[in-house]
């Protein structure tokens, strides 16, 4: 199981760097797709059998295919990996670059006097049902209404406009 | 099943965040912009994750579920605006609605 962890973590690592380094939304979004089936893998390596599975079938299956809908809707393609091209000179990445890093290592400081290790048992998915539709229940309907508000947003958000004066 | 170190496992996501947010720093497209933010809330959802299998407790799992409504949303609302601005102003660059109409 660590062997499958740290081989899924590399993976999301790996795959993640080159998402935020590629000019081509299209390619972007394919490594963010292999990224978040690393981080699948690690849920998988931690005994998250339920959220690995959620993750592939909810992040990597339905947010991303919204975003490559769009993607395609916009027919962005060769246009937009021209206006992103030049931002992506090295020089641009430096402030960034050292913030993040700055922070990495920060966070990686102070984890790392962390001595515990991880209990390494699968939790499965009734226990997480049960406490879904137990204790959390208000949590769900809030959940829920936060869904209901989205779709009711997006869809007055991406209607097309009517011509100007004939609604009002 | 071997137990990995917890801090290797929250290393990883501490990694994934920091990487996204370096993506939304130098990235300028709205499209970008979306899937950088999309990079970090799934970091912090593996961190839930993360926490919930050290203790053996399935409560990271719940909030992992939640975190990923939030998600879900967040692109639903955010993709819809992206498609508006382009089709407004033709480009995803935010420049182009940094103006204001007093």
């Amino acid at each position: 199981m660590s062997a499958l962890f740290y081989t899924a973590s590399a993976v999301a690592i790996a795959a993640t760097l080159l998402a935020i380094t590629r000019a081509h939304p299209v390619h972007a979004l394919l490594y963010l797709i292999v990224s978040l089936l690393g981080a699948a893998g690690v849920m998988l390596a931690l005994g998250a059998p339920f959220a690995a599975m959620l993750e592939i079938v909810v992040y990597a299956g339905a947010i991303m295919v919204l975003f490559v809908f769009v993607v395609m809707l916009l027919n962005l393609g060769p246009g937009a990996a021209r206006d992103e091209a030049p931002w992506l000179r090295p020089r641009y990445w430096i402030g960034p670059g050292l913030l993040a890093a700055a922070l990495l290592m920060q966070l990686l400081a102070s984890l790392w006097t962390l001595d515990a290790p991880t209990a390494g048992v699968e939790i499965g998915p009734k226990a997480v049902g049960m406490l879904l539709f137990g204790p959390y229940l208000l949590a769900v309907e809030l959940g829920s209404m936060l869904l209901l508000a989205g779709l009711v947003s997006a869809f007055h958000l991406g209607r097309v406009q009517p011509a100007r004066g004939s609604s009002e | 099943m071997s137990a990995v170190p917890l801090a290797h496992a929250l290393g990883v996501c501490a990694a994934l965040f920091a990487l996204g947010l370096a993506g939304l720093l130098v990235r300028r497209g709205l499209l970008f912009s979306l899937m950088c933010l999309e990079i970090m809330l799934n970091a912090a959802g593996l961190a839930f994750v993360v926490g919930g299998s050290r203790w053996a407790q399935a409560d990271g799992q719940v909030m992992f579920v939640l975190v990923l409504t939030l998600a879900a949303a967040e692109v639903a609302v955010g993709l819809a605006l992206l498609l508006q601005i382009h089709r407004r102003f033709r480009s995803l660059d935010p420049d182009a609605v940094a103006g204001m109409k007093a």
